[in-house]
């Protein structure tokens, strides 16, 4: 669903305070977090969607590498996940489902995350997530509350995953650009994760749904600060840009920037098609993460060494102007 | 004329069925009938990319485009800027122009990029390599002239690794980094590259 729709549905909601809820739905956080005791708290996030790539196991993997990354975007560990899964059975063959499952677990593989279950409901439109199970030192959650003026910002993947993949849908989309959306979609942001707690980041988020812009943006007003965004610094798939020229810009591009756009500055000099780019929604996108200006140049160049190469310094955190971004 | 109705299809429908009725129309005008202002604003951008003016009228929750299929030999007779600049590629591999004093080099730079904005055919895409680079920084003295194009709807492109070679990471003032695959595969798709 859009920010605007959620954001009505979600207001005023009786949630009941719990001082052990240490994250919740106040500050617009990837995952919830439950402290346990003085040691250990729970980070927990669930995330599925329809199939935005045609090969099954493919699908398999960007969903569950994207459901696992609320919790490394807290800072946290992943331990365990449980399957959700869609599917019209009287229509379309198992093997396909299975096909979908192995790819997901691939990743659960990869990222030591034991699989301990799931639910699965009949439905006419393929869907397929996890639920996430995670933990992480109570002291140590990074959320997106906590960025400071003069940190540097980091991001560690490319924009522009949605307006591919509907060039994909479109049948107007080379190869080359959904080999490489799916590369950086595939790929778990637990590297970055653990360097960035190295680094002592600040705060973090990753990038999905709501874009670049709407994701920073949640940053900086739970952190009661502003962002000055180098554009010609933000790393994104170039074929993005050919894409949204054609018309080829999801919905939720749209209605990102109808909620969020009376909170951003454009320069005069930042193309329009760039802007299309900011707010694109992506799937599995990188993590934004905020810390101090030595560490974040250290950061990025061991995050190059360590293959996650789009990784770049992309703009400032500022006093003023609050809750805002300021696009250069 | 023909109406495409799109009412009810989500994105990318509309633009797929409007290329699709595009390709079938010969000549002549088309109208296509969508219910949201993301979808005008996709098979707009999409017609005019194809070189087709559009016209759109608002009609209670609907948006009708009038969209214009003009034969590839009277294109060249209607202003669309965008047809006729299609694919001339500038590529610019220094701050300087041409090889010989520094001074006179960077004042032609200035001067041909500041005259490149007077031209009616302007190309598709500038590319900016090596030292080339500078040219978009900050205190450049070509800046103001490259950010015109650029709103011009030239689109400025700028090596990633030139700029990290420079060490201008955040003192870019326009255009997009880009790579080397990006830079040879619009090179070699251009219809024409200008070198100055």
């Amino acid at each position: 669903m859009g920010p605007e729709d959620l954001d009505q549905i979600l207001k005023d909601l009786p949630i009941p305070k719990d001082p052990k809820v240490l994250v919740g739905l106040d500050t617009s956080d990837d995952a919830g977090v439950y402290q346990l005791s003085e040691e250990v708290a729970l980070v927990q996030t669930v995330d599925f969607f329809t199939p935005i790539v045609d090969d099954p196991f493919t699908f398999g993997q960007i969903a569950v590498a994207n459901a696992l990354s609320d919790v490394y975007a807290m800072g946290g560990t992943p331990l365990t996940g449980m399957n959700l899964v869609a599917y019209p059975i009287k229509d379309l063959s198992s093997s396909i489902l299975r096909e979908i499952l192995l790819g997901g677990l691939s990743k659960m593989k990869e990222a030591g995350v034991a699989l301990v279950g799931g639910h699965s409901i009949e439905d006419p439109e393929i869907k397929y997530g996890l639920a996430v199970t995670g933990v992480v030192h109570p002291n140590r959650i990074l959320t997106n509350a906590k960025a400071k003026a003069g940190d540097k910002l980091v991001l560690t993947k490319p924009l522009g995953t949605g307006i591919i993949s509907t060039a994909l849908k479109a049948k107007m989309a080379s190869e080359e650009a959904v080999g490489k959306i799916v590369e950086s979609m595939v790929a778990l942001n637990r590297t970055a994760s653990e360097w960035m707690k190295k680094y002592g980041a600040h705060a973090c988020t990753d990038i999905t749904g709501f874009s670049f812009i709407g994701h920073a943006l949640e940053m900086a007003i739970a952190s009661q600060v502003g962002m000055v965004i180098q554009s010609s610094a933000v790393p994104i798939f170039p074929e993005a840009m050919e894409y949204a020229k054609l018309g080829l810009v999801p919905g939720g591009a749209y209605s990102n920037r109808d909620f969020f756009s009376c909170r951003v500055e454009m320069h005069s000099s930042v193309p329009h098609l760039l802007a299309d780019i900011f707010y694109d929604p992506q799937t599995s996108g990188g993590l934004l993460i905020s810390l101090s200006p030595g560490e974040a140049e250290k950061l990025v160049a061991t995050l190059k060494k360590e293959g996650i190469v789009h990784s770049s310094m992309v703009g400032d955190v500022v006093e003023e102007p609050r809750g805002k971004i300021r696009l250069l | 004329m023909p109406v495409i109705d799109c009412r009810g299809l989500a994105c990318p429908e509309p633009v797929v069925v409007t290329k699709q009725a595009l390709d079938e129309l010969k000549e002549g005008e088309m109208i296509v009938i969508v219910d949201n202002a993301s979808s005008c604003n996709n098979v707009e951008r999409f017609a005019q990319s194809q070189g087709c003016p559009v016209e759109i009228k608002q009609e209670g929750q609907d948006f009708h485009l009038r969209i214009q299929k003009i034969q590839s030999e009277d294109k060249g007779k209607v202003a669309k800027p965008n047809e006729k600049t299609k694919r001339v590629v500038v590529y610019i591999n220094s701050h300087l122009l041409g090889c010989g004093d520094e001074v006179l080099g960077s004042f032609l730079m200035k001067s041909f990029l500041k005259t490149l904005l007077d031209l009616d055919t302007k190309p598709s895409r500038l590319i900016l390599v090596n030292s080339g680079v500078q040219l978009a920084a900050e205190n450049s003295k070509a800046l103001e002239s490259l950010q015109s194009l650029s709103e011009k709807g030239v689109e400025i492109v700028c090596c990633g690794t030139c700029i990290d070679f420079y060490e201008l990471k955040g003192k870019m003032k326009t255009g997009v980094v880009s790579n080397m695959y990006d830079i040879i595969q619009s090179m070699v798709e251009a219809d024409r590259v200008i070198k100055p």
